[in-house]
Parts: C-alpha cells; structure tokens; sequence
C-alpha cells in the first residue's frame, strides 16, 4: 500500500477502470497531451492512446453532446469538465435531456461528468463553485461530492459502473492536501451511502467534501470543552442517505449542517426538513447552519475567507447548539 | 371578560420575579399597555404594563413576593363587564384619545387622582421609586402583552424531544428544573428526571444557606423582597439591634449587589494595582470640541468614551486582562464587551457597550449615554447588562480621587477612575500643572498577574497621553 493523494486516487479509478472495460472512454479539454489542467488524466494518452482518451476545443456543450452520443453507442464516456463552474454551459442537455434520457426514451446514458470544484484556493468566482445544487434538484441525475481519496476511487469507479448519469464533484483543495493509503485491490464504495466518520453523542453535524475535514477538526476541539460531535459525511448528495442522516439525529438530538455552498437552497435546508419529517420528536434544539455567505465567491483572498465557512464557525453553531 | 397578569420572564435565564409595587388598586381602572406594576428580577427592574384594558379586579401576589415566570398575579376585567358590575370607580370609560395622552404624561392614572397618590405614598415605603417615565412597551416581548392561554406543561420551554419523552413516561414537565439555555428543559433535564424517578420533586435548595440561629430576641425578619439571599450575617443579629433604629428592608437590587460583591470576593483574589495619567491634553480637547460635538452630534462629550477607547487599546494589546475563568479554563474573548457602572438612586446597574472594539469615539460615546439614559428610566433590556468582558467604574464622578473597585462577575478586571483635577507634577525637572486622573485596576489574580495588569495599565495612560484619534 502507498500513501496517494486525492487527485491520484481519481486518476487510479479512471486507469483502471478504462484497463478493465474497453467501453470506458475520456473527453475534454487538455486531458490527452498535456494531461489535464490538474494532471488528473496524465499518462492516460500513453496508454490507452488517442481513440480512448479524446481532447476537445473549448467548448463544454460539445463535450457533454459527444460523450451522450458514445453513451447511446455503448461506450461509457467520462467527460471531464476542467473546471466544474462551466458545466453551467451544458444545464439544459444535462438536465434537460442526459437527466430524462432513461425516463423519456427508455435510453439511458451511462456518462460521468466530472471536474474540480470548490473554493480556498483562491481561484474568483469563475473557478470556485459548488455549484451541486442545480444537479440535486434534478430527478435523474446522480451527483458524488466525496472527502477522502479512498471514497474518491472507490466512488468514481461506481459513477463508472454505473448505467445512469452520474456528477463526481472533486475538491480541488482536497486534490493533494489528503494522502492516505490505499488498498491495492479493485474496490468500490456504493453510491447513496453516507458515513459517520467519528462517532458523538451531543450533536450530530452533517457535512460533505473539504467541509468535512473542518467539521472534524472542530469535532476534535469540540471533544476538549466535552462535547462529542458525531460527523457524518454525505459522500453522496442524490440519492439523499436519509437513513444514516435521521439515525444519527436520533441518536444525538440535535443537528447541525455544514456545507462549503451558499446559504439559500443549499442542500442543509433540504437535511432539515428531512430531519423535521422523519425525527421531530427526537430534535432537543433548532436545526443550525454553518455554509458560505450568499455571495460569488470573492477574488480577494481576505474577502474569500471570510466568505468560506472555517472551524471558528463550526464551533461557535456547535456550542450555541450544546448550550440548548 | 377577565384577563390573567402574569409576572413575564424578563430575559432568558430568569425565571423569578419580584413585585416591587402596584401602580394600581384592585378596582381602579387600567388601560392596555398602561404600567399596571414594577418588578424586579435578577437581571432588570421594570415597569410592566397591563396586558388588557378594564379594571383590576384581584391582585394575587401582593407587593414584596417573588413568584416564578408565568405566575398569575392579577386579574383584570374587561372593560365591558367592569361597567356592567362595578359601578365604583366614578368617571368610566374615558375617551381614547384622553387617555393616550395621560399615558404619555405620566404613568399613574388619572381617573382617580385620591388613589393613584395613595399608591405614590405607598410606593415610598415599597423601596422603589417609581420611574420618571412611563414604559409603555415590556422590557421583553415575552409574556407581557399577550394574555397567558393555558398553565401547564405548554409554558414550559423544552424541545419535541423531551415532550414526547415526558408523554411516553408521564412525566409533569412543569416539575423537571431545566438547566438548558433559557431555563429550558433540555433532554438531559429529562434524562435525569426519568433516572431519579423524581419528577414531582422541587429543584434542589442552594447548597449554599445562610445561617440558621436565630437570637431568641428575634427584631422583625426582613419582610419585602423574598428573592432567595445567601447573605449571611456577620456577628450575631443580637450586637445589631441597640439604641435607637429603624429596619428596612433591601431591595431586591440591593440584595443582588450584595450577592454579587459577596461572591465576586470569595471567588477572585483581589489584586490591586494604581497609575496615574496625564490627560491635560483631553481636557483641553473636550473643552474646545465641546459645543461643536454638541451641535454635530446632538450627544454631549464626555470623558468615559477616551477611557473606554484607551481600555480596548489595552485588552486587544493584553487579551487576559479581557477574559473569564471557568474552572481550570481561561475563556478569552474576542469581543470587547465593556460594562459601565452607572449609579441610580435606589442601587447600580452595569450595562454593557457591546463591541466596543468596533465602535468609532461618537458610536461609543451615544452608546453610553443611550444606555445611561435607559438604565436610570428602567428601560434597559436584560441582554444589555449581560455578556460583557471587562467593565469601567468611574468613582471620580463623585469627587473620589481613586476607587479599588470589586470585579464585576465573570469578568476578571475593573478600571476605576479618579477625579480629574489639576495637580503639581514633574515635568522635565519644572513643576507643571497638568489635568491628572488616578487609574486602578482590581483584577483577579487566578488569571492576572501583576506584570501583565500593570503592562496594560501602561497601554491605557499611554494612549490616554498620546490621543490622536479624531473624536468627530
């Protein structure tokens, strides 16, 4: 086992699962020579050779119509989108017609799309997006946001498998700041499973993505003043892990959501009413929020952290929550 | 159709109140929102209004008791039925608009002029002056307005988890003490409750009782205020009682006061540390701006928003000195929350200046005067004397040439200001005359060594003697 990074668990999933199945094809932009803006798809060229790993002009309409085309061809196409902001440029096919294919035509489109996302990395308002929940709220999508480089790999390669279309969110902060092992063996992680990742009695926050290591960071504070936070991570945000969300609140009470997203109509409101629905009598404090501030994301690199949720956060909602 | 008064919760941890007076007598009329009687909390003393317009048919906890939030203590009859079936009080019924405008005049009413001064003198022996100004609005929106529906287990703050476990284990919520935010019933409270089987027992008593002899020769006991003291009496009652006397009893603010400087004493090691400043230059500063800070401002300028600039200086220099203890933990804190003793006639209130740190010296200084004006008007919201981290005393205003003052809990320090007056100081091997005022700091030495306070006492005098900041 050797200690990989995010970035090259994704690129292990994409390797491997093109070596194991000849269908699994790569589109976009610079992924074939140059290797991708990240270097996600580097060495992928070399491999498995032009045929199989496509570079494209600008242009992320044409990448997402031709990887819906090979889909309906019986490939499994893998559109890379270089950076997740411009998946804007395709909402109509995405929600339109990939998202409806199987249900209107009996068609489905086994493609992943996928890209970096999120902020703290000072990219501006054109490079930082969560821009998740315009997909959340489309029946016929599925949409991946994972934390760690095993969920990654593991998760990546169920998008892969999958015969349906599937949104794999990767945090570009994330890409090379987590390193873990790896198992060697082929693995994958299921699809709508959430995971508690540290076990708590007091509060249970809900989180995703690079959110989740801060949420467990302030859990380790939080444990110093005696309150255990339970962290679950959502791994998946459709389909929604309602069991595991509403099996936690039941357990610890009271409920706090933490996402990197804006505020209105990120996906806590939705965790909220799910936990108003299915565990009312088990709530012993409000339902708190902790996301970034209704705004783009800022090109000043103050402004931009103060725009990002932080730890500070995450404790101040946590104890507010423990005092209840 | 009659209305219950309840005593309200005035303020989030309350969950007593005292009556301190009636306004008003049983039979008298009340219009709605009219002060009806004062109270005195923990927290606050305010003046509650009536929560209906009619008459006061039946006053249920009389002046002097102390009664739990949500307590009926009056009925009012509607104003229908009260001229139906009281015939008593001889001018009913005033028009509107009259009594809006004896509302704004003064708080008692004027429709019987004979009763309203007996309450007055009444009023005199009750230890609470009434307030100046009426107080139309409840000090907070809880309760007060709004007639109570129902007593129970529905008045009682929990959570729908703990209304169901109380359902499922019946158990009488109004019995389980809670300890969550707000007087709360939280699900530890419940926990507890369903572990111990004692749902209907009262809270545990303090652990802390006063003492419990008694001179046989006892004088009256303190009648009035029934807030629960932990006073206790230092010699025995016996060597009190000689020659000539009279007895009154404490307020119930009095009564806090003493509670608090008694605790704030056996909590923290009092440190005492004193500098001097000189503030020849604000002195000149303030006179000339005077007016024009006036006029501009419509606020007039006084000396407390320097010193309270100069203490933020300090705390963000030495954040210590800006911080609580709890237990073996300092809890520092990143605002600078600063209290400022302001002396009333029936007692001292400390509000506090939230975020001083993020005020400008106009901000500061209408603060100041805005919560001055409030607390001597018992107006003041509970939130407003709580949460700060540091407060300021200013003895001098009095003539005091310096004052070691007692740490206002939780925090760990107090700056205390002399008088300013001129003095004869060295000045460069001359002897000047310059405007200096004495600075002491008592401070708790768990936390606060004497390096770090007298460090910070250096910032203070120094941004005190070098100011630079515009004030308009």
């Amino acid at each position: 086992m050797a200690q990989v990074t995010m970035l090259e668990a994704i690129r292990q999933a994409i390797f491997e699962e093109m070596e194991r199945d000849p269908s699994v094809v790569t589109i976009g932009e610079d992924i074939g020579v140059y290797g991708g803006a990240f270097k996600v798809t580097a060495g992928l060229l070399e491999r498995f050779g032009w045929e199989r790993v496509i570079d494209t002009p600008i242009s992320e309409t044409a990448i997402i119509g031709a990887a819906v085309g090979m889909s309906y061809q019986g490939l499994r196409p893998i559109a890379e989108l270089q950076f997740i902001d411009f998946i804007a440029c395709c909402f109509n096919q995405i929600t339109n017609f990939v998202a409806k294919s199987h249900y209107r035509w009996g068609a489905p489109v086994p493609m992943v799309m996928r890209g970096p996302s999120g902020g703290g990395v000072h990219g501006g308002p054109f490079h930082s997006a969560n821009p998740e929940m315009y997909f959340v709220h489309t029946p016929g999508l599925k949409v991946i946001y994972p934390s760690t480089a095993y969920d990654a790999k593991g998760l990546l390669k169920s998008a892969i498998r999958d015969n349906n279309p599937v949104l794999f969110f990767e945090h570009k902060f994330l890409y090379r700041r987590i390193k873990e092992d790896l198992p060697t063996d082929d693995y994958t992680v299921p699809i709508g499973k959430a995971i508690v990742r540290r076990e708590g009695r007091d509060l249970t926050i809900v989180t995703y993505a690079a959110m989740m290591h801060t949420s467990l960071e302030a859990a380790d504070e939080l444990a110093k003043e005696g309150i255990e936070a339970e962290v679950v991570d959502l791994r998946t945000l459709l389909p929604l892990d309602k069991e595991t969300i509403l099996q936690s609140v039941k357990k610890t009470n009271k409920l706090l959501i933490v996402h990197e997203d804006t505020r209105t109509g990120g996906i806590a409101g939705e965790i909220a009413a799910v936990a108003c629905e299915g565990a009312f009598e088990d709530l012993d404090g409000p339902i708190l929020r902790v996301t970034a501030k209704d705004s783009p994301v800022p090109f000043s690199p103050p402004l931009e952290e103060r725009f990002l949720p932080n730890k500070n956060d995450v404790l101040a909602a946590a104890r507010e929550l423990a005092r209840y | 159709m009659a209305t219950d008064v309840i005593m309200p919760q005035m303020g989030e941890s309350i969950f007593e109140g005292t009556i301190t007076k009636w306004l008003k007598k049983p039979g008298e009329k009340v219009e709605r929102d009219e002060p009806l009687f004062e109270i005195s909390t923990d927290k606050v003393d305010a003046e509650i209004p009536s929560p209906a317009a009619g008459v006061l048919k039946e006053i249920k906890v009389s002046e002097g008791q102390t009664v739990p939030i949500q307590t009926v203590v009056g009925v009012i009859d509607g104003a229908g039925s009260a001229a139906a079936s009281a015939p008593a009080p001889a001018k009913q019924e005033p028009p509107k608009q009259e009594a809006r405008q004896r509302e704004d005049e003064k708080p008692a009413p004027a429709s019987a002029p004979t009763k309203s001064q007996a309450a007055k003198a009444d009023a005199s022996t009750a230890g609470t002056q009434p307030s100046a100004q009426p107080a139309p609005r409840p000090v907070a929106a809880t309760g007060a307005a709004a007639p109570p529906q129902r007593p129970g287990t529905e008045k009682v703050r929990s959570s729908p988890l703990v209304r169901r476990l109380a359902k499922e284990n019946n158990i009488d919520l109004t019995q389980v003490p809670g300890t969550g935010a707000g007087g709360r019933v939280s699900k530890k409270d419940i926990l507890s409750a369903m572990e111990s089987g004692a749902a209907g027992q009262q809270a545990p008593a303090p652990s802390y009782a006063p003492p419990a002899q008694r001179p046989a020769t006892a004088p009256p006991p303190p009648s009035g205020g029934q807030a629960q003291t932990t006073l206790e009496v230092g010699v025995p009652r016996e060597r009190m009682y000689f020659g000539n006397y009279s007895v009154e009893p404490m307020s119930v603010m009095r009564q806090k006061i003493a509670e608090h400087m008694v605790m704030s004493k056996r909590v923290s090691p009092h440190v005492y540390s004193i500098d001097e400043a000189d503030v020849t230059g604000l002195v000149k500063l303030r006179s000339q701006k005077k007016e024009e800070f006036e006029r501009t401002t419509g606020s007039k300028l006084t000396f407390m928003p320097f010193f309270i600039r100069a203490a933020v200086e300090g705390l963000r220099a030495f954040p210590t000195v800006n911080s609580s203890v709890d237990g073996t933990n300092i809890v520092f804190h990143r605002e600078c929350n600063i209290g400022i003793a302001v002396a009333l006639d029936w007692g001292l209130i400390v509000p506090v200046v939230k975020n001083a740190e993020e005020k400008n010296f106009l901000g500061l200084q209408r603060a100041i005067n805005d919560l001055a004006e409030r607390a001597r008007a018992k107006r003041l919201k509970p939130e407003e004397v709580q949460e700060g981290t540091f407060s300021i005393t200013n003895p001098g205003v009095f003539g005091g040439l310096m004052g070691l003052p007692v740490i206002s809990q939780p925090n760990v320090a107090i700056l205390g200001l002399g008088t300013i007056e001129k003095r004869p100081v060295v000045v460069d091997d001359a002897i000047a005359i310059r405007s200096m005022v004495y600075l002491t700091l008592s401070y708790d030495h768990r936390v606060v060594d004497g390096a770090i306070a007298h460090q910070f006492m250096g910032k203070v005098k120094h941004f005190l003697e070098n100011w630079t900041e515009s004030i308009l």
